[in-house]
């Protein structure tokens, strides 16, 4: 026998009483932890989307028109190109990569297409052209992962975002649009003659249905050369992490380059920022009414049970109790409710988020190990705090008028 | 020796101040059986709380042995109770949802005593009371008289020096009455003080003297 075994059998003597804050400290641990997670695998789902678009952020000269994010880049006017460099030497955080481009619409044969320029090297895996042609590996992961520890270290930097769509483009060598070879008649290892420079069709690349279908991309030094411009790009695309854009990315590099106009696709940044913060606020609804309700059940719960065993108290008292392990077997009782509470709590909230996730929010919800230690703190922490005042109305009890008999 | 010297104590209600003891000095032998009788409200129970620890007076003085008990602070004075006093009650106060041999073993464990020496001695306890065959039965299983003989057994099990039993016969049939006053009158023929509140004058007679208290005050 000991006060562990007292607090253990009185719980299950009356069990009816115990079991209504329970079910009030368990209904909000399971709302709180389904809440968090539908929005945190919303969140993570959101990042990989965002990634898999390719460059999220647009770098543009400042008179650019950007009626067509994806098609911006086309009869821009020009900026110089070491304006990269300026991004590079920077110590921006959240800029994943960067693809400098040089597009001029031109005509072949009376078909209208655009030459875009690029730096092999540097152009993003993640882009659906890339993705959909073979040049990367489509298992390729997101970058702005929120949970990712890489995005919160100061040297920011996702390897596998370090694989470039292509490592090499000669001089001489093109990659075509499935629009271009398809108006134009050509194939695979076709010559197609460009501002009067004949080049090699490398590969064709598959349909994407975007303005990429349209293109024909060479290396950046030969369109600067073959249009006749000097170290010249009109844009540069930018991976930039998401969870960074909504901290403020888009005004650092609008700082180090004022004279440019700096957009990203910024419905699907507002909208999950917006998704975002309101299931935040959800969290944090939830958070008072479990705080308040469950609080306020468990107080009121204990402090019947006080009421309820004021002879019992006397008598341990008698016994040779403290006061001491008069508030031990009150905040003891309080502290299982609360282990219990967050353990079934945490439990049936991560169930709960795993079958509503996809209902709700379209995405796939996995417990988050995280969430069990908020769990456990908010639940036993309601607990306690509650059995405190009811607790200490225990240990101070007068014996005299407990153990009053006449 | 139980010496108590000028003890007073006041309840103050919301609408006024009741005197439950006025000035009450006396001093009980070691191995003593001291009966303290008087009308409901007398102070009867407060006299023996005050005894045991278990009131601080508003005024006087409890010295049991060398230990002024109300000099001890509240740690120190569980401790004294735990050591030195039993308490026996009118209506037994069992913890209901523990059998009988857990609330015997209450004591011991909060002596620090181990889980097995616990259920050895308290079964022992229990066996002498006659409930045997009572061990794992919950207080609402016993009838009247074993509760008693249970709550005894607890008052005993940390061999205690003084016995302080609060009306022990009040709810109890003639038999019983003589069977429990009996006992305790055994177990003060083996050294232990015996201070007992009764309004009953058969048990008191088993007691050496016989202490009257008169709306707080002794009458010896």
């Amino acid at each position: 026998m000991n006060l562990r075994k007292i607090i253990l059998k009185e719980l299950l003597e009356r069990k009816k009483q115990f079991l209504t804050s329970f079910i009030a400290i368990l209904l909000g641990i399971i709302v709180i932890v389904a809440v968090k997670s539908v929005s945190t695998s919303s969140e993570k789902a959101v990042a990989i989307q965002l990634d898999n678009l390719g460059a999220n952020i647009l770098v543009l000269p400042q008179t650019t028109n950007i009626d067509n994010y994806y098609a911006a880049d086309i009869n821009a006017p020009e900026m110089p190109e070491d304006y990269v460099d300026r991004i590079t030497s920077s110590t921006i955080k959240g800029v994943d990569n960067m693809s400098p481009k040089l597009s001029a619409r031109i005509k072949i044969d009376n078909y209208s297409l655009v030459l875009t320029g690029i730096l092999p090297k540097n152009e993003l895996a993640s882009k659906p052209i890339w993705q959909t042609s073979g040049f990367s590996d489509p298992g390729l992961q997101a970058a702005c992962d929120p949970n990712s520890i890489m995005n919160k270290s100061s040297g920011y930097k996702d390897p596998k975002l370090q694989r470039m769509a292509i490592d090499s483009l000669g001089e001489y060598d093109c990659l075509a649009g499935s629009d271009v070879v398809s108006k134009l008649s050509l194939k695979e290892g076709s010559g197609i003659k460009i501002k009067g420079t004949e080049f090699k069709i490398v590969k064709v690349l598959p349909q994407t249905g975007t303005v990429d279908d349209g293109r024909i991309f060479v290396h950046l030094r030969t369109a600067q050369k073959i249009l006749g411009k000097g170290r010249v790009i009109n844009a540069i695309e930018i991976m930039g992490c998401c969870s960074a854009i909504s901290e403020g990315l888009l005004g650092n590099l609008r700082n180090i380059l004022p004279d440019t106009k700096i957009t990203t696709i910024n419905h699907i940044v507002q909208t999950q920022v917006k998704t975002n913060n309101t299931m935040e606020k959800f969290s944090l609804i939830f958070l008072i009414i479990i705080v308040l309700v469950g609080g306020i059940s468990i107080g009121n719960y204990m402090w019947s049970n006080v009421e309820e065993r004021k002879k019992e108290i006397g008598s341990l008292l008698a016994i040779g109790a403290s006061p001491r392990d008069i508030y031990y077997i009150f905040i003891g009782k309080g502290l299982i409710l609360g282990l219990i509470g967050g353990i079934a709590g945490y439990l049936l909230g991560s169930l709960a988020g795993m079958i509503l996730g996809p209902q709700i929010a379209g995405v796939k919800v996995l417990p988050i190990p995280i969430l069990f230690i908020w769990a456990m703190v908010i639940a036993v922490g309601i607990s306690v705090i509650a059995s405190y005042l009811p607790a200490r109305r225990a240990a101070k009890l007068d014996p005299a008028l407990i153990l009053q008999e006449i | 020796m139980i010496k108590i010297e000028n003890l007073s104590k006041i309840y103050n209600s919301k609408r006024d101040a009741v005197v439950a003891l006025s000035e009450v000095s006396l001093s009980i032998k070691n191995g003593e059986f001291v009966s303290i009788v008087g009308p409901s409200g007398s102070g009867k129970t407060t006299l023996l709380l005050c005894m045991g620890g278990l009131i601080h007076p508003y005024r006087g003085k409890v010295t049991i042995g060398e230990d002024s008990i109300y000099d001890l602070d509240v740690k120190k004075r569980a401790i004294f109770r735990l050591r030195n006093l039993g308490f026996v009650f009118q209506t037994f106060n069992l913890i209901p949802y523990l059998t009988a041999l857990e609330n015997v073993q209450i004591p011991l464990a909060l002596a620090g005593i181990s889980d097995g020496h616990q259920s050895g001695k308290a079964t022992e306890l229990l066996e002498k009371m006659g409930l045997a065959d009572r061990l794992n039965h919950k207080p609402r299983e016993l009838s009247i008289g074993q509760q008693q003989r249970v709550a005894i057994a607890r008052a005993l099990a940390n061999e205690p020096k003084i016995i302080l039993a609060d009306e022990p016969t009040g709810n109890l049939d003639p038999d019983m009455t003589r069977e429990t006053v009996s006992y305790l009158k055994l177990l003060n023929q083996t050294g232990i003080t015996v201070v007992m509140v009764t309004h009953n004058p058969g048990a008191a007679e088993y007691s050496q003297r016989t202490l009257r208290l008169v709306e707080g005050k002794l009458r010896e």
